[in-house]
């Protein structure tokens, strides 16, 4: 399966980029990452010299699973700590050797016009393929007016995105911090200011842990904490919906997004197009397991593709937008079940404790007698709960009630006709729009 | 020179001193901090828990293990040793195949149920290690009781007691405490004199009083006791075994497994136990595998278990028989012994084979027969009671007890081996000789 991946007229052979972080953070990192096949790489963020400096003590946090299994991670990493010339001599010689791969310069430099004006130019001659502005580190930078204190104030992302098109002559991506009220806003700033694509999410601002014994936030440095970023699995499900608005939203049809944000397995990697995403990036799940994994990201999204009869990346992009709508929209004439496979169920009773400590008293724990779960149907509102806590999968299952089949809960046949809030009559603008 | 596996004859040191420290060390060692993590991680958690109810103790296991895994090993023994004080024991010597883990949802499952008893261990270990007994006593409420046994339903009885406040003496015929701990549990199941230093952070709770090579029976009457206690708890276990007699012409070649085991148990240095170079082990129980292994593994070239029923019938679990076969234990069902024979200077035990009438259900003896060589002889065919019985109202062979453990006599319960009800099993013990302790304290209040 070709994976042939097209992102702003930047051609990469799959449209898996490593985001910009610790993995692109040097031409040695980068090279190898080519020769795993990884289809390109935004570059770890440059600045302005004096370059920045790191702590010295701990950069990360975790939120670990079963058997540490890394779910989360926080780090309060800055920019890159090296000389801005060392960078752009390595990026010159990377595009060189990989003409075939992706190469993007992260860039963050001061909010003003003549900061942007000296780096552009040098950035030009490494002949990357395009650029992408940070606005959305939520850490460090932030504190002194650049990353997310950019990336939280539309005008300021308009104005510098401005700036920045009218000084260079490639492709801008502007990376969106999720720590706003409604992504929409930093979004359209962005097109309106000039920008070729939208990519997100940066990390979420965060503090995974309190250590109990010293009272420090965690990672500690000499006994205090700060906030950082949060990244890797669990910001998932943000990064999804956030993506989701802008693909949905009618002032940004059609506008590009590079998706970012938890993406571990090929799995993600296609619900992030699927939702419109135009590529992913990644960069927490290459820290955990390292550049190998593309193997698993390019065979996995391949397979899945031949068996979807769906040839080419670009025809998963948004495939599932049509589909994301407003609770309002809802249909409420949809009714299901809970019902429990009674081969596969092994009697562990969590179904039973959810439903009757927290859900809807829908669950019995005696089938004649003797120690059982089932489903009491009068009950059920289908919630899901039981089959979120089963621990066997599809043990539970949703039946979707049949046409004219009663409900028993409510005493109801169902309706085959579509009627959501809008129309309902317990809703009080429905019931004024019908006087 | 020293003897190998091969030497003829009942000899001692056939291994070097490293195969024996290997031999009977842990067998199963406790979990580290991250193995055992993981494996509370695998537990559901589940609503009324079935593996609750398989365990006769009781334990709330998904709490413990749940609390294992938020690190709170402390809360964890404490959760264990509500319900079991003899939780450390129980970890290492419950067959958990047919309890609790038995009953694991996992189980049924995967086949792969929770590994609750080394977790109870990990959680028990952490709080003895660091010498904490999470109890206490609000000194004596003036009333004596009197505990005949230090065996676990005695022990049990005499720390439940303790702590609502009784002061309690325990009458012990032996001169060293812990029933079968001490004297029957497999070495490997209970290293590093661990019964002996589960006693003594078990006696933190003060009260207890234990009284050494006192005899029920034998020193004082059940009446004595009686008068001048407000309550009397008889967990004597049982102190005799069956016997089968196998001759070479007037000596009796058999030996006692149970005494064998309670010399190895005492032993400090197993090179100096002689044992078979061909062993041979008669019945189907907990101690037939115990002392097959154990000859096994001080030594013997060649060990065999005779059962005369189906492998199926065997009281020890299938675990058990695993664990024999692995060791390198043959087991041989539906057979009996029925002589010994001397020839060319080597002993050798001849055998008939049986079958089970589908009929009557009893067991026949058939004509095919065959021998094995037999340097020595265990009898493990069960154990019973001793003269003391006749006081009680008995039902085979045991003490018969009321649901509240209380004896046909006056003022006196009974719980362990030695009574009617439950599996001889130390986890039962327990059981009984802690609800025995709030039975006594029910009645006493209540007059
Ligand atoms: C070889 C062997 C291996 C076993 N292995 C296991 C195992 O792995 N797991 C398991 O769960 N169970 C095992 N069992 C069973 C378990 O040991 C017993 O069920 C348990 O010890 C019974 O406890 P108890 O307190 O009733 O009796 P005991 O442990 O027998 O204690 C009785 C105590 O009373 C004392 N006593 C007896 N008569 C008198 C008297 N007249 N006056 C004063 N004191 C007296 C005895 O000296 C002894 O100390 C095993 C048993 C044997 C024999
Ligand atoms: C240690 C670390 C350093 C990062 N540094 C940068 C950076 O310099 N510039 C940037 O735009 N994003 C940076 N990020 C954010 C990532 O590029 C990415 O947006 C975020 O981690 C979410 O993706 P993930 O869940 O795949 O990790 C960094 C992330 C981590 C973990
Ligand atoms: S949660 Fe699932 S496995 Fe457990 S009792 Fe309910 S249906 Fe059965
Ligand atoms: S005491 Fe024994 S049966 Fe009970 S939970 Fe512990 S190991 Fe299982
Ligand atoms: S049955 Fe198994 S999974 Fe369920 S609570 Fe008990 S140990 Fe945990």
């Amino acid at each position: 399966m070709n994976l042939q991946s097209e992102f702003l007229g930047i051609k990469s052979p799959n449209p898996f980029w490593l985001a910009s972080a610790p993995p692109t953070d040097k031409e040695y990192n980068v090279r190898r990452a080519f020769e795993a096949g990884w289809g390109g790489v935004v570059w770890k963020t440059l600045g302005l010299d004096p370059h920045i400096v790191n702590v010295n003590g701990p950069r990360y946090g975790a939120v670990w699973g079963p058997d540490r299994r890394l779910l989360g991670m926080n780090n309060i990493e800055l920019i890159t700590d090296r000389p801005l010339q060392i960078n752009l001599d390595e990026i010159k010689i990377i595009k060189r050797d990989y003409p075939d791969r992706a190469v993007i310069v992260s860039l963050m430099v001061p909010c003003e016009e003549d900061c942007w004006k000296s780096i552009l130019p040098k950035v030009d001659e490494t002949e990357a393929d395009g650029l992408e502005l940070n606005f959305g580190c939520p850490h460090g930078m932030s504190e002194r007016g650049m990353g997310s204190a950019v990336g939280q104030v539309p005008d300021y992302i308009e104005m510098v995105t401005r700036w920045v098109k009218s000084n260079t002559r490639m492709p801008v991506i502007v990376k969106l911090t999720p720590n706003i009220t409604d992504i929409r806003y930093p979004a359209r700033a962005a097109f309106k200011g000039g920008a070729d694509a939208v990519s997100l999410i940066n990390t979420v601002a965060s503090i995974v842990s309190v250590n109990l014994d010293t009272f420090s936030p965690e990672p500690s440095i000499d006994g205090k904490g700060t906030h950082g970023g949060y990244c890797g699995p669990a910001v998932k499900p943000i990064a999804l919906n956030l993506v989701s608005q802008i693909a949905r939203d009618p002032e940004m049809q059609n506008k590009d997004i590079s998706g970012i944000g938890g993406v571990t397995t090929w799995r993600d990697a296609a619900e992030f197009l699927a939702l419109g995403a135009g590529n992913v990036q990644v960069c927490t799940a290459a820290m955990t397991y390292g550049f190998g994994i593309i193997s698993e990201l390019t065979s996995g999204l391949s397979n899945w593709m031949r068996k979807k009869e769906i040839n080419s990346v670009s025809e998963i992009v948004g495939k599932a937008i049509p589909n994301v709508t407003d609770w309002q929209y809802l249909n409420l004439n949809h009714v299901t079940k809970a019902q429990i496979d009674q081969d596969l169920c092994i009697k562990c009773g969590r179904c039973y404790a959810v439903c009757e400590d927290t859900s809807h008293q829908a669950i019995s724990k005696t089938i004649n007698g003797e120690r059982g779960f089932e489903v009491i149907d009068e009950e059920c509102v289908a919630c899901n709960m039981c089959i979120n806590v089963c621990p066997v999968e599809n043990c539970i299952t949703m039946r979707d009630l049949e046409t004219g089949e009663v409900d028993k809960r409510t005493g109801q046949k169902v309706s085959d006709e579509y009627a959501n809030w809008t129309t309902h009559p317990n809703n009080p603008s429905s019931v004024k729009a019908a006087e | 020179m020293s003897n190998t596996k091969l030497s003829p004859g009942i000899v001692s040191a056939r291994l070097s001193e490293e195969d024996y420290s290997n031999n009977f060390s842990d067998a199963y060692p406790g979990f580290s901090n991250y193995e055992a993590k993981v494996e509370a991680d695998r537990c559901y958690f589940c609503y009324d828990a079935p593996c609750i109810s398989a365990c006769p103790t009781e334990i709330n296991i998904p709490l413990f293990i749940r609390q294992i895994s938020t690190e709170m090993e402390e809360e964890a023994a404490k959760t264990i040793f509500d319900q079991n004080i003899l939780g450390g024991m129980c970890a290492r010597v419950c067959p958990t195949e047919t309890l609790c883990e038995e009953a694991c949802v996992r189980e049924a499952a995967e086949g792969k149920p929770v590994k609750i008893g080394r977790l109870q261990r990990y959680a028990t270990d952490a709080t003895m290690n660091s010498n904490i007994h999470p109890y206490s006593r609000d000194g004596s409420n003036g009333k004596k009781i009197a505990v005949i046994g230090s065996g676990p339903a005695g022990l049990a009885c005499s720390h439940r007691l303790a702590m609502l406040g009784y002061d309690v003496e325990i009458f012990e015929s032996k001169s060293k405490a812990g029933g079968l701990n001490e004297y029957g549990i497999a070495t490997y199941k209970s290293v590093d004199n661990f019964a002996s230093k589960e006693i003594d952070w078990l006696l933190k709770i003060g009260g207890i009083k234990i009284n050494f090579n006192k005899t029920l029976g034998t020193d004082f009457s059940i009446d004595e006791l009686r008068k001048s206690f407000d309550a009397v708890f008889i967990g004597c276990g049982l102190q005799d075994t069956n016997k089968i007699s196998i001759h070479t012409g007037s000596e009796q070649f058999v030996e006692d497994a149970v005494d064998f085991i309670a010399d190895l148990r005492q032993v400090n240095d197993f090179s100096s136990l002689p044992i078979g170079r061909n062993v041979v082990v008669i019945g189907g129980g907990m101690t037939a595998i115990d002392a097959a292994v154990q000859s096994q593994l001080l030594g013997a070239e060649k060990v065999t278990i005779i059962y005369r029923r189906n492998l199926d019938n065997m009281s020890a679990s299938q675990k058990e028989q695993n664990n024999a076969t692995s060791k390198g234990v043959k087991i041989i069902a539906n057979a009996i012994p029925t002589a010994i024979e001397k020839e060319n200077n080597i002993h050798k035990l001849k055998l008939s084979y049986t079958e089970v009438d589908n009929e009557t259900g009893q067991l026949k003896e058939l004509n095919q027969t065959f021998s094995i060589e037999a340097d020595q002889i265990f009898c493990a065919i069960g154990q019973k009671f001793n003269n003391l019985l006749d006081v009680f109202q008995s039902k085979r062979g045991k003490i018969v007890i009321d649901n509240d453990g209380k004896t046909s006599v006056k003022n006196v319960w009974a719980g362990g081996d030695c009574v009617d009800k439950g599996e001889d099993l130390t986890v039962s013990a327990v059981a009984q000789g802690r609800d025995a302790a709030q039975a006594i304290h029910k009645s006493i209040i209540s007059k």
